[in-house]
């Protein structure tokens, strides 16, 4: 890691006119040219087969209308070869800035990986739909992006607000599922779709409580809990859907919140109708996010959540009750995790079925790590992850030549290289998964 | 990161004793109620630890013996030590998970909840239908598991027991590799990855090559250890040379292999001609692993071979030097590292051992009851063995009584579906068990049992108190 030949360099030779002077040595930073050199590879990557790959002569359509749009734009096609080039001198363009700014010990700033990632998703984009007529439409493939990255957003800030406080959360799947059920079933209960998202987090909250209690109160092992907890709620659900619920159909029936679309903004083209026509759950992940994001690190509850998750002897010196604090926290997460469930049922207008969170809350606990236990970078995260889980359905539907089973893999295999430090570098929560005894 | 969190397994007293130790000789007074929330543990921590108060704790347990002398007799101490074990823990902790599968049962029972309607007219009515629909879940569970006393013939009466050691067998191995890495201190929940990997292997073997008995046999089994093992050595490997937690890798690779698989039965040379489902040709028949109770049962030899392999666990974790490493290195990582233990080949010496043994579970699979690979091999077995390892406290003895246990209920679980229509009760079965196992000072202060932390401390006050009497008798 640390190469001392590279970081210290004497200083200029000595001129003729003068004695010379040994000056201290200047150290510099060691060269990071893990970044360069992934961009090199990528665009490679993005020369041999996006733009070598594509027949010559092929257009790529991508259609931009959405039926209610307020302004209609016209769909645009390009020539898929020249198109697939230019983003890669782009790309090229890009990698050779990321080169020289890493000679300059230059940190890289945000904006250069965004535009790079974006050139790359691009040029797949349009080699992938290359010549492929479909009824796909770029802001219908960002609105089904969107709505598969709720509950991840919601899942990885559940596992946010819990890692933060030191209880490692593995539970973010059984807590989806408990509200997903509990929505569906309070929703067609009370026959209003409103009350199944007040139901959904108390069913997470339940699943919170377990894993508060046995994780901070009985001290078992966080993992183990977690672990467990999803089996629970896994057997509950599935037991109670094919008892209860299939006798009484009255109790689980599709509801489906209504879309609460927002007078002026939802007239933008393209964006409008992608982030402002949508559900008040979606509204309400929105609110989440911000929302946490100034709360964590401006608050006292902030402070005080990460305080117990760092350090909790010196968090308790200071007055913190370190296991009150991290039992609330914990019970406060599966209150998200269970509004997160509710997407499964009531915002997708599905009855609930066995099993339906499908390790979407894995998934959300890759985005947390992703994002470096951020909300911001957690949310880029799903969002990324919610891209490729739509653009491996969108494949699978347009017989495309990347298996879609392939990109499914994607945001696991993103994570495994996080967490080995070849992405970035994520660290832990110093004090997750660890008992207190005040 | 450091990851030296405190992983630690279920093997020895940390969580149980250390946990509590100070506040239980109040003997199960104190945590009586499971959810006080936000009121923690603020009883122990000033007077307790400084003396082992000898006289409360006697009094406790309502034995009635013993109470005269201030100190409790050989006897008194001899039932508190059976009463504090952790076998006995583990039976309480079974017999709450069966009562709360029975409150659940009963709960969704439609005869039931038509009793509960008219409860106040006739009281008796809601009892009996709940007796009813729990025993009759059982006494069905009982029988789809162990024997069937309803059954016309002898092979019919026994098929339970022999179901319940197939579904046991890659319970048995999958939990034993995870044994081994609880043990290390590793946690390692890419069982069913792992398990994935093993099959794919194996029936790669299986239905590609073509090979004499035996030869083919054995390759289809070591191929199926070499891609256990394979998916154990990259979060081994990661760990050792980045820290990276092995947790979180083992979790994604099980996604991994999930899709891989995926992937794998969508090519042709994976498709079993004429089939439309995605399955793959069924293995050679040289490859499957031979039924041991004869053709009219399904248990197979990769039964015994577990048993083998628990005994291979058992030495190597009890007799061989690698194994008193890998313990070491799950007592206190940086203590084995000071000791001149390399912790890093450890990690993926555990890691590739645990991974192999979760293959077999996928060859049992492959081999031995489906003979061929389709997209739910793997079924829940992964996940179930984590529950297998902790229940049998990451020893050999207790993940093969643990694996026959959850293998029976699994088997047990399709007679029950007639009374209870779902299977899915077991798995509630499973981790409330794990939980209660997992947290014994909850069971204890269910049950009011002693502390087994308090029990020694008074067993060495009373053998002193005794050698002081000698010595006052002796003078």
């Amino acid at each position: 890691m640390t190469q001392t030949g590279s970081g210290l360099l004497q200083p200029a030779p000595a001129d003729q006119f003068g004695p010379v002077i040994p000056g201290p040595p200047i150290v510099r930073r060691p060269l990071a040219l893990k970044v360069p050199v992934a961009f090199a590879g990528l665009t490679l990557l993005a020369v041999v087969a996006f733009v070598f790959g594509s027949d010559a002569g092929l257009t790529t359509r991508f259609s931009l209308a959405s039926e209610t749009d307020f302004f209609q734009l016209p769909d645009f096609a390009v020539p898929t070869r020249p198109a697939a080039t230019v983003l890669a001198i782009i790309m090229a363009g890009l990698t050779l800035l990321a080169f020289q700014s890493a000679a300059q010990r230059h940190k890289l700033g945000l904006w250069l990986p965004s535009v790079f990632g974006l050139a790359w998703i691009l040029s797949f984009m349009v080699w992938v739909i290359a010549g492929k007529t479909s009824t796909w439409t770029i802001p219908a493939l960002l609105a089904a992006s969107l709505s598969l990255s709720i509950p991840l957003v919601f899942g990885a800030m559940t596992g946010l607000v819990c890692e933060r406080v030191g209880v490692i959360n593995v539970a973010i799947e059984g807590e989806l599922l408990a509200g997903a059920f509990l929505g569906a079933v309070a929703a067609s209960a009370a026959g209003s779709a409103y009350v199944g998202l007040i139901a959904a987090p108390l069913a997470g909250m339940l699943v919170g409580a377990l894993l508060a209690v046995f994780a901070v109160r009985y001290w078992v092992d966080h993992i183990i809990v977690g672990v467990v907890l999803n089996v629970l709620v896994t057997g509950l659900t599935s037991y109670l859907f094919s008892t209860v619920l299939k006798s009484n159909a009255g109790l689980n029936r599709a509801t489906q919140l209504p879309k609460l679309p927002i007078p002026i903004l939802g007239d933008i083209p393209v964006i409008g109708p992608v982030l402002f026509r949508q559900s008040l759950l979606v509204y309400l992940m929105y609110a989440l996010v911000v929302g946490l994001q100034v709360m964590l690190f401006r608050s006292r509850w902030g402070l005080r959540m990460r305080a117990c998750g760092e350090h909790p002897e010196a968090a308790d010196t200071v007055g913190i009750q370190v296991n009150r604090t991290r039992i609330r926290n914990t019970i406060l997460g599966g209150a998200i995790a269970g509004l997160g469930g509710a997407f499964f049922t009531i915002e997708m207008g599905l009855a609930f079925n066995k099993e339906m969170s499908a390790g979407k809350g894995f998934i959300a606990l890759a985005a947390m790590i992703l994002g470096r236990w951020n909300p911001k970078g957690a949310v880029a995260a799903a969002l990324l992850f919610g891209f490729a889980g739509e653009l491996a359905q969108m494949m699978g539907t347009m017989n495309t030549p990347i298996p879609s089973n392939i990109l499914l893999m994607i945001p696991y295999l993103l994570t495994i290289l996080a967490v080995a430090g070849l992405v970035g570098r994520v660290r832990a929560p110093a004090a997750e998964g660890t008992f207190y005894r005040s | 990161m450091t990851s030296s969190n405190p992983l630690t397994p279920k093997d020895e007293p940390p969580e149980g004793s250390a946990n509590r130790s100070s506040a239980s000789p109040a003997s199960g007074a104190a945590p009586a109620e499971p959810p006080p929330g936000s009121g923690p543990v603020e009883p122990p921590p000033g007077s307790a630890p400084a003396e082992p108060p000898p006289g409360s704790a006697p009094a406790e347990p309502a034995s009635g013996l013993a109470s005269q002398p201030p100190l409790p007799g050989r006897f008194t101490i001899a039932l508190k030590e059976i009463l504090s074990g952790s076998w006995l823990l583990s039976i309480l902790s079974i017999l709450l998970a069966l009562l709360i599968g029975a409150i659940l049962i009963a709960a969704s029972n439609v005869e039931v909840q038509k009793a509960a309607g008219y409860f106040f007219a006739r009281p008796s009515d809601l009892f009996a239908a709940i007796w009813d629909v729990v025993s009759r879940s059982y006494a069905a569970l009982f029988q789809g598991a162990v024997f069937n006393f309803g059954a016309d013939t002898p092979v019919r009466a026994i098929l339970p027991i022999t179901q319940t050691l197939t579904a046991s067998t890659p319970l048995i191995f999958a939990g034993l590799g995870l044994a081994v890495g609880f043990r290390a201190g590793l946690f390692n929940i890419g069982a069913q990855g792992q398990i994935i990997l093993g099959s794919i292997f194996a029936a790669w073997a299986g239905f590609a090559l073509h090979l004499p008995p035996g030869l083919h046999l054995l390759l289809a089994l070591f191929g199926a250890v070499l891609g256990g093992a394979l998916w154990g050595f990259i979060p081994g490997i990661l760990k050792a040379k980045t820290g990276a937690n092995e947790v979180i890798v083992t979790i994604m690779l099980n996604w991994v292999a999930v899709y891989g698989l995926g992937y794998l039965l969508t090519l042709d040379a994976f498709q079993r001609p004429g089939y439309n489902n995605p399955q793959t040709p069924a293995i050679d028949p040289n490859a499957q692993l031979p039924l041991i109770l004869g053709p009219n049962y399904k248990t197979h030899l990769g039964f015994v071979l577990a048993l083998v392999a628990a005994g291979g666990v058992w030495w190597l974790m009890e007799k061989s030097t690698l194994g008193l490493k890998f313990r070491a290195i799950g007592m206190n990582p940086d203590a084995a590292r000071t000791a001149g233990i390399n912790t890093d080949r450890c990690y993926v010496w555990v890691m590739m051992i645990a991974g192999g043994l979760a293959g077999l579970a996928g060859s049992a699979q492959i081999q031995g009851t489906e003979r061929v690979l389709t997209s739910g091999i793997a079924g829940s077995f992964g996940f179930d063995a984590i529950t297998v390892a902790l229940l049998g406290r990451s020893r050999p003895l207790g993940t093969v009584l643990a694996g026959l246990l959850f293998g029976g209920l699994r088997a047990g679980s399709y007679a029950m579906q007639s009374v209870t229509n779902s299977v899915d009760v077991v798995l509630v079965l499973q981790s409330v068990i794990v939980l209660f196992i997992a947290a014994p000072p909850l069971v204890r202060a269910i049950f009011r049992t002693p502390d087994p932390e308090a029990v020694r401390r008074l067993k060495v006050t009373a053998r002193a108190a005794r050698q002081a009497q000698l010595k006052e008798v002796g003078r």
